[in-house]
């Protein structure tokens, strides 16, 4: 396979190599740049839905006024858009497809030509959910969780292509992170470079492959449910209709158990970019290794338990509401541990402020406090009165955003210089990293407490409700802390275009960091490696070990310096 | 202002039923805990960070934290967190049963049926039956006597609603096909807000009720005025 992928390559023109290209690295950069755009689109619409909510019924500049019908899309859209569109295309997408071939030793993904058809099917996707928004009645907006009856008939919405596009894009989607996952438990089982032994895989490797793991188990019931919804709506099916035997509350049970471990899925990954992160810029090994991997499949295992939590008020048997409490409680030990181990891994270490470990720390302290939050909800008798409030909106987002803006730029700022053979600014990049951290703060903390005033999620104008009045002032600050977050991202698309057309090119280890992939060329060459396949002889995170002269030790380097 | 932002259950709205306190209890117990653990991360990480900053000539040690001895470290404080949690389910589940599972067997019966963009309330009336030419519909209020149990019948003709009152402590889904029973007892005259909770439409902003809670004498003159 080898000779025939490096003859074509050799003689690859303009399209095979940037467009139709089956190079890991290139469909990488892909997923990276269509998440990126998608980003854009999500993160304005919930620009324009703060803007709604601090001042009602004014226009919203670029926009113009947002009527309910507007504002219920927004909702759907942006909440789609976050978790399917931005979050698993750059976290899953690009940094598994980039990094798992160079972090195990490999020349290119196990099917070179699956994974092509995986990014191109998500570009399919894409331009779906994109026509959505301008079929007649508008895109999907029965709730990203899309629960039936709202979503399984036009009359309710008024959306009707819109929502069955919504359905088509997600199943589009699927397929191409079906296809991804293969290919990243196979690649990683079947291509390792001579010694690199499953525990001596990076974090980030094994996170992708725990995720990769989670979403093949879980997809099948969503899958399910997905088609009868689109029967029950294209051919008035009654799978969830209870005028014709059906019951909405199945398709609550069959989101809810893809949901909770697709939001895993969504985490795991950046926290393998963290935890390799912190020990290279601490100069540390990372506490606990084996251990954390233990946590992280009890954790897994876990999220398929609990379900049930997102529907304590569904009104499904109560008696089964505290066993689904205990579960989601429970898993609060497991990330505690590797909380605990992260914090741990910079005891006694040499710590460096560097942009991708600032943005390590800030994934590491919202985590806490979203982590936190979630005992709360995971209460069931607690869960009756935080249940669908802002409450809930600021926990998801202390522990999702963390994972996939704190966290994704940790990898991002790490890993830049091996994707595009050019250095970061370090000023703009912790410039970025301390605006987008306080404007983060500013817009999300005030919501626990709008939450706990009983503030419910996807209202269109807290001011038709008279004891939201006196709160709405922190709705104002919500709003301002959005807009300020999003301004703040100017910052990172003025590093990058910089660093792109004259940053200083990246040596192939700016970072000292022991690990396969800055074995490499930065960027790496087609196939990543010489003629030979690098030997690995230790673990990841051997660092600052007693008598040699460097505080690194590469994975394939044969011995140390000693001193 | 700084003080009112630390102290989260500030913001409660003023509770006004019988189990409302013993929510309002396990709220506060969950966040004393979070607190203190967010005291103690927070602490044990910035002193981290600031002592083992990278310093000229100090390099760092070499703890993999692989064994037992050193994985306690974390261990310990991990047990702790598990400690917590079952004190959090333990102290839980009896309030779980009483507002969801336990209703009180004698109580005012209220028929509530969602529909987008309102909340249909049906008395049954003198016979104390529904369906009977006695019953009596209104929209969007509900009105209960003070220091007496009451029992609502939560149903939906369209999509799935949440009757919500956050005076009440209690929230349950109204489904369509569904006839969902929830209670609950107030302790306070006054009128109660009741916004829909869950996604139901264009109009689920702004879809609300009203829980006007009356005196006991109050209340019988109202029943009074309605049905003669």
């Amino acid at each position: 396979m080898t000779a025939t992928v490096e003859r074509q390559a050799r003689h690859a023109g303009f399209l095979r190599t940037w467009v139709f290209s089956t190079d890991h690295k290139t469909i990488g950069r892909q997923y990276l740049l269509l998440g990126l755009l998608w980003a854009l689109a999500g993160g304005l619409l919930a620009g324009a839905m703060r803007w709604q909510l601090a001042w009602p019924d004014t226009r919203v500049p670029g926009w113009g006024q947002v009527g309910p019908e507007a504002f219920n899309m927004m909702v759907t859209m942006h909440g789609t858009i976050m978790v399917f569109f931005v979050a698993m295309p750059i976290l899953l997408g690009a940094f598994g497809n980039f990094l798992i071939p160079l972090m195990i030793g490999a020349r290119d993904m196990v099917f070179p030509r699956l994974n092509m058809m995986s990014v191109w099917t998500f570009a399919l996707a894409s331009l779906v959910l994109l026509a959505s928004f301008f079929v007649p009645g508008g895109a999907a907006s029965a709730g990203w969780t899309a629960y039936p009856p709202l979503s399984a008939r036009a009359e309710y919405t008024g959306v009707d292509w819109g929502m069955n596009l919504w359905i088509l894009a997600l199943a589009l989607e699927f397929a191409s992170f079906l296809m991804g996952g293969v290919n990243y438990l196979t690649t990683a089982m079947v291509l390792r470079a001579p010694g690199m032994s499953l525990l001596r895989m990076p974090m980030t490797v094994w996170q992708q492959l725990i995720a990769a793991a989670l979403f093949l188990l879980s997809v099948g019931p969503l899958i399910a449910g997905a088609v009868m919804l689109l029967l029950d709506r294209t051919l008035g099916t009654g799978f969830f209709a209870p005028d014709l035997g059906g019951d909405p509350l199945l398709w609550q049970h069959l989101f809810w158990f893809f949901g909770h471990p697709e939001v895993y899925v969504v985490f795991l990954p950046p926290l393998g970019f963290v935890l390799d992160v912190l020990p290279v810029f601490a100069r540390k090994p990372l506490f606990g290794h084996r251990w954390i991997i233990g946590a992280t499949a009890v954790a897994g295992g876990l999220s398929f338990v609990v379900w049930a939590h997102h529907m304590f008020m569904s009104g499904m048997d109560p008696r089964l509401a505290m066993p689904f409490s205990v579960t989601t409680i429970l898993i609060s030990v497991p990330f505690a541990f590797i909380v605990f181990a992260m914090i741990a891994t910079l005891w006694r270490g040499s710590i460096r402020f560097d942009t991708p470990m600032l943005w390590a720390l800030g994934f590491l302290t919202m985590f806490i406090v979203g982590g936190l939050t979630g005992i709360f909800n995971g209460s069931a008798p607690a869960d009756i009165y935080i249940n669908n409030t802002y409450f809930v909106v600021a926990h998801f987002h202390y522990t999702l955003f963390s994972a996939v803006v704190f966290g994704g730029l940790a990898g991002f700022t790490y890993w830049f210089p091996k994707m595009s053979g050019r250095l970061l600014s370090e000023p703009l990049g912790k410039a970025h990293f301390w605006l987008t951290l306080v404007f983060f703060n500013v817009t999300f903390f005030p919501m626990h407490h709008l939450g706990l005033a009983g503030m419910v999620r996807r209202i269109a104008d807290p001011l038709q409700y008279e004891y939201l009045v006196p709160h709405q002032w922190l709705n104002v600050v919500a709003t301002v802390g959005a807009l300020g977050l999003l301004a703040s991202q100017l910052v990172l698309v003025a590093n990058v275009a910089r660093s792109l057309l004259a940053g200083r090119r990246a040596p192939a280890n700016p970072w000292q960091a022991n690990t396969l992939e800055w074995l490499a060329a930065s960027p790496p060459p087609h196939l990543n490696w010489g003629p030979s396949l690098p030997v690995v002889h230790r673990g990841p995170y051997e660092y600052s070990v007693p008598g040699l002269a460097e505080d690194w030790l590469p994975q394939a380097a044969p011995a140390g310096r000693t001193v | 202002m700084l003080r009112s932002m630390v102290d989260w259950m500030g913001w409660l709205p003023e509770n006004v039923s019988t189990f409302g306190g013993d929510i309002d209890g396990l709220l506060r117990l969950i966040f004393v805990l979070t607190v203190a653990w967010f005291l103690i991360t927070f602490g044990t990480l910035g002193a981290f960070l600031v002592l083992y900053r990278r310093r000229p000539g100090r390099r760092a040690a070499y703890v993999r934290g692989e064994r037992l001895r050193e994985a306690s470290w974390v261990l310990v404080p991990v047990a702790v967190v598990l400690v917590l949690d079952l004190w959090v389910d333990f102290r839980g589940a009896p309030v779980w049963a009483r507002v969801k599972i336990d209703r009180p067997a004698e109580a005012l019966s209220i028929q509530v049926t969602g529909r987008q963009f309102s909340w249909e309330v049906v008395y049954p009336g003198p016979d104390g039956r529904f369906g009977t030419a006695d019953d009596r519909q209104f929209l969007d209020e509900i009105h209960v006597p003070a220091g007496a149990p009451v029992r609502l019948v939560l149903r939906s003709k369209d999509v799935i609603h949440s009757f919500f009152v956050p005076n009440l402590r209690l929230k349950q889904d109204a489904v369509p096909g569904r006839d969902i029973e929830a209670w609950f007892e107030a302790t306070r005259p006054g009128r109660y807000e009741l916004p829909c909770a869950m996604l139901c439409g264009f109009g689920h902003s702004g879809m609300k009720g009203w829980l006007v809670v009356h005196p006991p004498e109050e209340y019988a003159a109202w029943v009074r005025e309605q049905w003669s």
